[in-house]
């Protein structure tokens, strides 16, 4: 890739540069590298700084930028008759060249102008990609000679370099705020235009979602409808299942290894619990739907049950069985908050081991536990893979847990995955049941750490 | 009078301890009580009764034993992994480290209350009756109630919380939190109950009524005590043994303690010169 | 108090007999609760255990292939019928008649046209490319005949590895009777072998279960990670040390805290429709790209490197710091000579675990269009690319029995490399650990 190799170039440079630098640095003060202000080593990564950074950041904007002008200018190019077009449309043509421009598969025989405005494209991305190149060459060498004429006995090189990196630590902490900015304007913003098509309250409350919305403007009876209750009853469903899984089996396997096991048993059995989160969920997906979900519905089927070949039971149980060291390692953190002299008080009263810790441990621990239980079902309910490949699509609206129920992520990967145009409404919902899953798990995490912090102070 | 166990520090490895086994009216008895925890031996040899119906209370410089001692009396150094006890402890004639003696059966008889107030995070009422409900002691809630109004105004408490007995036994002041604890021991009914430096987080009012009470609870019960302030243990004991690195110096009646210390160590620590 | 006295003797004498009289039942619900929490213990275990042995036991299979040993004639009219050697039109010639007519000279009273294209069947279409690439590789082959191995199709692979039950009736399964008697015909004649299945370590993807492969898929793991891994160690370690270091403590710095932790708790989908919306539709970086995917995963893994590198640095004691500041170092200086490269294990632990959830993750490639039918192996980190785990998805997803046992061995191949992954972090967790 031609910007890859630029990034490579640029690297080079400004290793030379920085060989530049303190040889000048050296040159500049013979004999008396002492009275230097700074040591040789700052003055190279001055000049490589110089040489390096202002020709990274052209590069880098100029990638970000690049394709919205080029679109631009070759959307703009096309013969009149298209800007009259409907927005989907042009974005279907804009594909074409696109593919057509690199050189993708396309189908049929493009049209002349399409194949002008690819042949622009093209010319457009090569003209850019040389000018970039140049830009940056002419940016370094520049700014390493700038900074090579400054060297000198009294530069402060190292100050200037220690200002930039400052800089650039302020800039990467912003990347965190930055993420989570793009993420809530992200999906405000396609979950309006959604609630432009689709009113908020018959989303939230509707009885009724398939999402098949009609392929040409003329189709009739399949205008899709988006009520997301059915989702959202799955998606506690699963959840539920999984936390009646994980909770206990969590929990007594904390206090197990915490005040029970053999320091050699919690060696050995301790990680290897500590591997099931470590599995990938893709993994547990396919053993839900290939192994576990057969396995109940032959179970069921063997004491006259009809149970669907996607039960939300299948996929609650694997779920909660990933969950499980997640819950162990929370619950084993707040039993240990809990201070000795706790279970002193219980024993020296003639209590007996389980009798302290399910009479004082545990309710005293029991705020922590309810926090951690929070992230957990934060953690189900953003679940993905293990749905989208144990829990089916029917959408739904049922509580029996030997029923297929459908879940919001379930639902966001389908209507995001294969091939539509982006403006749908059936893509936009995707962003709408995102946003509910951003807030509700977000309010979820707030919660419990509130809750989690509370307890901590309690005993500090 | 019995004679009383001076033990010369320098001349204990061989010596039988005389006139331990002869006593009868002696609640507990430790025979030549050894403790390690893990390569540290933290208590040596010590060899030791305690008398029913008698605040008997321990002195001695910090890290001395003292406390490890009296955790021995109810086997509350089995919850510590690296502890290891060896001699014997006997009470009323039966050695509590038998291991067919049980040591939930064990510490129903012999209460502890701790240096640092430790009310559950219960209520008033849960944390008292806490003891008499896992030993199954009151037959139906009238008993129970009664348990605990008893208790409560045995440890001096019930005027200042009867009216709040749902309230969490944590909200309560450091004072009251620690009757609050020596209640929650004798809803039990103990034999004995052993006290490690209860008033040490206290100010001296909360002191002064915890002192008062222990005075009060040696009719009933045989009381150990744990604690590094000399004239508390004058105030509140009958006896007091005195324990210097990890040894039994020498234990007799407390006046004869304070005002004429057969050993020279007691000597200089109770004049202050260490300590 | 007197009552009590009245009924037995002291209170304590009561409260001895009481105890004694309820010990046994309390003993009982001790044990009862003990075995609870190790028959949680067993039953994650267990459930783990059943979860490997499900996976290896479907999936070991999939490392060798039945092969069948054709005759096949190079024919020059075939191969070359203009006699030039233009290698780009012997590239595009009819390798597929080769190997039916070999198959076909095997079994010459098969005649029917039908029948023939059953036979056909037997063996994979991925033949033609086997002799393609062996004439490419021996020219002289041509106008001679030979003996080849060839893949054979996915269902003879499924019966010769007994995944399709022979006594099932005939409608009941995809191999029917006469098949069966041709395969066994050839096994008879040593014409029939199950051998190492290379393909599946150097292919792509196919339609085509005996010729799908990991390569492409693993290739794409790994520019991905590497993608994530230039941008997530260098952003993750400067955050770090900017908030342990450097930043005032304030609002500000408070807020970035809790949003790194609020970003930890994120569903992974979330991150999936940040990179379709932002780096998709609005800088326009192409669908299906290990550098998008990259991306995505940085920004998921951030938060995890942050947290672990801050905990690391935290754990340098102050002393350190004091020291280096009293000779005279800038505060910058003291971090990058003195309390980073102390730090750094706990970092690189952080990072390695933080990478391996990384590799291991599905959900937000699927909306970036990772989850592509994609054959060839990508080049570099714009090309249309699949990562493993969503290999696996599409692989799960497909209806052909054969990828079942191809989907298991694919997990056990990421399950090896996370477990590479984990015990590297082991490793220099228990080499470099500090005690201070």
């Amino acid at each position: 890739m031609p910007f890859s190799f630029l990034l490579l170039v640029l690297a080079a440079l400004a290793v030379v540069s920085y060989r530049f630098g303190t040889a000048r640095a050296r040159a500049v003060a013979p004999g008396r590298q002492s009275q230097l202000h700074s040591r040789p080593m700052y003055h190279g990564l001055y000049a490589a700084i110089w040489c390096g950074v202002p020709a990274l950041i052209v590069a880098t904007a100029w990638v970000a930028f690049q394709p919205v002008l080029v679109k631009g200018l070759v959307m703009g190019g096309l013969p009149d008759s298209y800007s009259a077009l409907p927005e989907a449309r042009l974005n279907l043509i804009w594909n074409d060249i696109r593919n057509l421009a690199l050189g993708d598969v396309v189908r049929a025989q493009p049209a002349p102008e399409i194949q002008a405005a690819a042949d622009t494209f093209h010319r457009l991305y090569a003209i850019g990609n040389a000018a970039l190149a140049v830009l940056c060459l002419a940016l370094a060498i520049a700014g390493t000679s700038y900074a090579l004429k400054r060297v000198s006995m009294s530069l402060r090189a190292r100050n200037q370099v220690e200002r930039v990196i400052t800089v650039f630590l302020v800039l990467s902490s912003l990347v965190a705020i930055l993420t989570t900015v793009g993420i809530v304007l992200s999906l405000l913003f396609e979950s309006l235009r959604f609630f432009g098509k689709v009113p908020p309250l018959e989303f939230l409350f509707g009885l009724h979602w398939s999402p098949q919305t009609a392929l040409r403007a003329d189709q009739v009876g399949s205008s899709g409808s988006f009520g997301a209750i059915p989702l959202f009853t799955g998606t506690l469903l699963i959840s539920l299942i999984s936390m009646c899984v994980a909770v206990p089996v969590g929990l007594m396997s904390a206090i197990y290894m915490s005040e029970y096991a053999h320091r050699k048993f919690r060696a050995v059995a301790k990680p290897l619990l500590e591997i099931l989160a470590g599995i990938p969920t893709v993994v547990y997906g396919f053993f839900a739907a290939l192994t576990v979900a057969p396995f109940i519905r032959r179970l069921g089927e063997g004491v006259g049950l009809s149970v669907a070949s996607e039960s939300a039971l299948a996929a609650g149980l694997v779920m909660g069985v990933m969950i499980i060291p997640f819950v162990s390692s929370i619950s084993d953190d707040v039993i240990n908050a809990v201070p000795q002299s706790m279970r002193d008080g219980a024993y020296a009263l003639g209590a007996t081991k389980s009798e302290t810790i399910r009479n004082v441990i545990v309710p005293a621990a029991l705020p922590g536990i309810v926090g951690g239980v929070l992230l957990a079902v934060s953690r189900a309910i953003g679940e993905t893979m293990i749905v989208v490949m144990a829990a089916g699509l029917s959408a739904n609206l049922t509580f029996n847990p030997l029923d297929a129920v459908t879940t919001v992520t379930v639902q966001i990967v389908t209507l995001l995955t294969g091939d539509q145009e982006f403006d749908s409404a059936k893509t936009l919902a995707a962003f709408a049941l995102g946003l509910v899953l951003f807030c509700v798990t977000l309010g979820l995490n707030i919660l419990a750490l509130h809750v989690v912090r509370k307890y901590r102070e309690q005993y500090e | 009078m019995e004679k009383a166990n001076v033990r010369e520090a320098r001349e204990t490895t061989s010596e039988t301890p005389e006139g331990t086994t002869a006593v009868t009216d002696a609640k507990i008895q430790a025979v030549r009580t050894n403790v390690h925890y893990g390569d540290k031996h933290a208590l040596k040899d010590v060899t030791l009764d305690i008398r029913a119906g008698e605040v008997t209370s321990f002195i001695g410089p910090s890290g001395c034993g003292k406390s490890t001692f009296l955790r021995c009396l109810n086997r509350m150094n089995d919850t510590i992994d690296s502890c290891r006890v060896s001699g014997t402890v006997r009470m009323d004639g039966e050695d509590i480290y038998d291991p067919k003696i049980d040591v939930v059966q064990l510490r129903a008889r012999v209460g502890m209350v701790f240096q640092k107030p430790n009310p559950f995070p219960k209520s008033i009422y849960d944390n008292i009756a806490y003891g008499p409900r896992i030993h199954g002691l009151a037959a139906n809630k009238d008993e129970l109630d009664e348990i605990v109004v008893t208790s409560l105004e045995k440890a001096g408490l019930l005027a200042e919380v009867k009216d709040r007995m749902e309230a969490p036994g944590t909200g309560l002041s450091g004072g009251q939190q620690q009757r609050l604890c020596i209640a929650r021991a004798i809803a039990v009914s103990p034999e004995v109950i052993l006290m490690d430096e209860p008033c040490s987080a206290l100010d001296p009012i909360a002191t002064a009524k915890i002192e008062e009470l222990i005075d009060e609870l040696r009719e009933n019960y045989t009381i150990v005590i744990v604690t590094h302030s000399m004239q508390q243990a004058a105030r509140v004991s009958q006896r007091t043994a005195f324990f210097h690195l990890g040894e039994l110096i020498e234990v007799g009646d407390t006046e004869q303690i304070f005002t004429n210390p057969r050993h020279k160590l007691t000597q200089g620590y109770i004049t202050g010169r260490f300590g | 108090m007197s009552e009590m006295t009245a009924v037995s003797g002291t209170p304590g004498r009561r409260t001895r007999d009481l105890v004694a009289a309820g010990i046994g039942r309390r003993y009982r619900a001790e044990r009862r609760f003990r075995i609870f929490g190790l028959v949680a213990i067993a039953s994650a275990l267990v459930f783990m255990a059943l979860l490997f042995m499900s996976i290896i036991g479907k999936g070991y299979s999939a490392f060798v292939q039945t092969e069948i040993r054709l005759p096949v004639a190079y024919a020059v009219s075939v191969i070359d019928p203009d006699g030039t050697r233009n290698l780009d039109d012997m590239r595009r010639a009819n390798y597929g008649k080769l190997y039916r007519d070999g198959i076909q000279s095997l079994f010459p009273d098969v005649t029917s046209r039908q029948d023939r294209r059953v036979l056909n069947g037997l063996v994979s279409s991925g033949a033609s490319f086997q002799i393609r690439d062996a004439v490419f590789e021996d020219q002289s082959l041509i106008g001679k005949s030979g003996e080849i191995w060839v893949p054979a199709s996915d269902d003879v692979d499924m019966l010769v590895k007994g995944k399709i039950d022979r006594n099932l009736p005939e409608s009941a399964r995809r191999v029917s009777d006469q098949e069966i008697a041709w395969i066994d015909a050839l096994e008879k004649d040593g014409r029939l072998a199950t051998r190492f299945n290379w393909r599946f370590f150097t292919n792509g993807d196919s339609r085509e279960p005996e010729l799908a492969g990991i390569w492409g898929a693993v290739v794409g793991s790994f520019l991905t990670m590497i993608v994530t891994l230039a941008l997530s160690f260098p952003l993750g370690v400067a955050t770090a040390v900017y908030l342990e270091e450097f930043a005032p403590k304030n609002r500000w710095t408070d807020i970035i805290e809790v949003n790194i932790n609020n970003l930890a708790a994120i569903p992974s989908i979330v991150f999936g429709l940040l990179g379709l919306a932002v780096f998709l539709q609005f800088f326009g970086l192409p669908r299906s790209a290990p550098v998008v995917g990259g991306l995505v995963l940085t920004l998921m893994t951030l938060p995890t490197i942050i947290i672990a590198a801050r905990v690391s640095l935290k754990s340098v004691p102050p002393s350190i710091r004091e020291a280096a500041l009293g000779l005279g170092a800038s505060k910058m200086q003291m971090v990058t000579n003195d309390v980073l490269p102390l730090a750094m294990p706990g970092i690189l632990t952080g990072t390695i675990i933080g990478m391996g959830r990384a590799l291991g993750e599905t959900a937000p490639l699927l909306m970036i269009g990772m989850v592509a039918f994609i054959v060839d192996i990508p080049g570099g980190f714009h090309d249309p690319a699949t990562v493993l785990p969503v290999q696996i998805y599409i692989w799960a997803d497909s209806a052909e029995r054969a990828f079942v046992e191809r989907t298991s061995a694919a997990i056990m191949v990421l399950l090896t490399f996370l477990i590479i992954m984990n015990a590297a972090a082991v490793f220099l967790r228990g080499k470099f650990e500090r005690r201070w």
